[in-house]
């Protein structure tokens, strides 16, 4: 099979994160980088479908140089090899545009995506390759089974899991509970720096990027008034307190 | 030029889902001050008799694909249909549900249309003629003001934050047809499992009691399940509690979990880590029982209880029987 993962760099989910005075993004320095943990569930689903089926995994990211960290990674989990788009960052379709672009003349059996990133939150540039691609998509996986050409996944839903049948190729989401991704071993840390990654600009992948999104403003988030602690020793008066304070002040019981 | 509020309404089984009301409310208000018109899509089999329901929230006119292909949610069917509506009638704006089935929809529809989106916003306003979307971003470590460039301009909003207002409309109906056939979908739903019924949804609830790594095991979530029975809340856990296999992945809240927005959220034995707080920090109003009065939890709490959640939180059911 060939099969293709995206993968993004985003700061650790224990990262401060703080917004520039002038409000135009994040500072980054001294950030931890990490690969996106949803697409670790698609690194792994795509290892183990490689294991079983024969075929190549090539791993495709888009970001500024630090990017190549995260690819290297994904090869020494196991993936083959990589594309390493050299667009720092865009808006979600125009990611979308690049990827597409660089997997198109892949022409892998399914791609691999987290169903969102962790820095954006956006959960749109799977879905958004899959248009691009013209290939069906199914979104928030935790359960895949290949057969007969055909991919079966497992969604849940609000109040409800489906099993959902997809032609292939198609692109797949990734979310917790689909697998557990494996850990880079040491021989595969070695053998990783010496797989072959193949580096992109715009311009050799025949795109410009116009975003369509913009991000005008960030800002650290609303503050909260400060709470009140309910004192006292007693558990039952407190627990009255507490009922009190949401029927009469709060007003949410 | 592109011109008119428009919102994907989301129905499940022939039912209008509450979301579709509380988006109908917010385009109402952006369009008031826009003064144009709010139009639904509406894609189902046999969902026309809905369309009353959405004028009572404001909604001038209602576009409906109704036919059988479109029993079961596809992301490619329903995609296709409201596409089709959109490409015919240019509206400016485009609003859709940060549910499940309407993440899904609106990244498809933002491929299509070649548009761009700003997803799961908390806050939306009109600045000089554009929609300006407030969201989120770093699990809720800053919040993002975003302008798309493009037409429509659209945006999901987070189910729960965007109150639901009674302003009745025409909701004149005009039926169009979706061109989309069974045999030309990649994707088909085999079977739909519901969940144990009379369980409440975690993104739809008005109220949630979660319990962390402080509830010990599974059994002891029958103190959140007596006071959430009685408030008519759901319970939720934190990633600690799911880890242990105490309750399953599907009532995770946080960062790898769900994102939820109740009135009300009660937590119980959980520290507050940044990855909880990224599901839950947009509810109206936090609560926390936690032992230990240094949980990073209490400062986003509107109200804590410093104490033991095994004495505390049977004492909370019993005064709230009293009370209600
Ligand atoms: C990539 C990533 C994603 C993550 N995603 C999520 C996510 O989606 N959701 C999530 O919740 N976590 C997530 N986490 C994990 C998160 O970092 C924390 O480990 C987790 O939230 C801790 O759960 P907890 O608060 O239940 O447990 P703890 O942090 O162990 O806290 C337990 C609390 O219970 C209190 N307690 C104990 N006994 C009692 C008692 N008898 N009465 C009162 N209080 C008591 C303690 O004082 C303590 O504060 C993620 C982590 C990573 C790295
Ligand atoms: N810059 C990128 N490089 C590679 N993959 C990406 C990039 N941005 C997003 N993706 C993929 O798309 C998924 C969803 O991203 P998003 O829509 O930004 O939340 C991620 O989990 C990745 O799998």
């Amino acid at each position: 099979m060939n099969i293709v993962a995206c993968v993004k760099q985003v700061p650790d989910t224990e990262a401060l994160i703080k917004v520039k005075a002038d409000g135009s993004g994040i500072e980054e320095g001294g950030i931890k980088w990490v690969m996106n943990p949803y697409d670790e569930y698609g690194v792994e689903e795509a290892l183990k479908l490689k294991e079983k089926n024969g075929g190549e995994v090539t791993i495709v990211s888009m970001g500024p140089a630090r990017a190549m960290e995260t690819i290297r990674t994904a090869l020494a989990m196991g993936a083959e090899k990589g594309i390493h788009i050299t667009i720092d960052k865009a808006d979600e379709y125009n990611t979308a545009a690049a990827l597409a672009a660089a997997i198109k003349g892949i022409n892998p059996d399914i791609i691999f995506c987290g169903q969102r990133a962790i820095d954006d939150d956006s959960g749109q540039v799977g879905s958004i390759l899959a248009e691009l691609l013209g290939l069906p998509v199914v979104t928030l996986v935790t359960k895949l089974e290949i057969a007969d050409g055909k991919a079966k996944a497992v969604k849940p839903i609000e109040g409800a899991q489906l099993l959902i049948e997809s032609q292939m190729p198609c692109v797949i989401t990734a979310q917790k509970g689909l697998n557990e991704p494996r850990y880079a071993s040491l021989p595969g840390i070695m053998k990783a720096k010496k797989k072959p990654v193949d580096v992109k600009d715009a311009a050799a992948l025949g795109i410009t990027v116009q975003p369509k999104a913009k991000i005008v403003k960030m800002t650290p988030p609303p503050e909260r008034a400060p709470g009140k602690i309910i004192g006292g020793d007693d558990p039952a008066a407190k627990a009255a307190e507490l009922a009190k304070l949401l029927r009469e002040e709060a007003k949410v019981i | 030029m592109a011109k008119g509020v428009w919102i994907v309404a989301e129905q499940r089984g022939g039912a209008l889902r509450k979301v579709s009301f509380e988006i109908a409310s917010a385009a109402r208000k952006l369009a008031d001050e826009l003064g144009e018109e709010v139009s639904a899509v509406l894609v189902g089999s046999s969902v026309e008799g809905l369309a009353p329901e959405l004028a009572k929230y404001g909604v001038d006119k209602v576009y409906v694909a109704d036919d059988a292909v479109f029993a079961d949610y596809t992301t490619d069917g329903y995609s296709a249909a409201v596409a089709k509506a959109v490409k015919e009638n240019d509206p400016s704006i485009l609003l859709l549900a940060a549910s499940v089935q309407g993440k899904d929809l609106s990244a498809a529809l933002g491929g299509k249309l070649a548009t761009g989106m700003a997803s799961d916003c908390t806050d939306l306003k009109i600045e000089g003629g554009k929609l300006h979307a407030i969201r989120p971003m770093y699990a809720g470590k800053t919040f993002g003001e975003v302008v798309v460039d493009t037409f429509p301009q659209m945006a999901s909003l987070r189910p729960n934050v965007f109150p639901a207002v009674e302003n009745a409309k025409a909701g004149e109906v005009v039926k169009f047809d979706a061109g989309v056939s069974a045999a030309s979908l990649k994707t088909k739903v085999l079977e739909t499992q519901k969940d144990a019924s009379g369980k409440i949804e975690l993104t739809e609830a008005n109220i949630i009691i979660s319990g962390g790594r402080g509830m010990k095991g599974s059994d002891e979530y029958k103190i959140l399940e007596e006071l959430a029975g009685l408030l008519g809340a759901a319970v939720g856990a934190s990633r600690a509690a799911v880890d242990a296999g105490w309750k399953p992945q599907t009532d995770q809240v946080g960062q790898t979990g769900k994102v939820v927005s109740p009135n009300l959220y009660i937590a119980c034995g959980i520290s507050g880590a940044i990855q909880h707080l990224a599901g839950m920090s947009s509810s109206k109003y936090i609560v926390a029982v936690n032992k230990d009065a240094e949980a990073p939890i209490f400062a986003k709490a509107d109200y804590g209880i410093v104490d033991d959640l095994f004495k505390v939180v049977p004492e909370i059911t019993a005064a709230c029987k009293k009370i209600l």
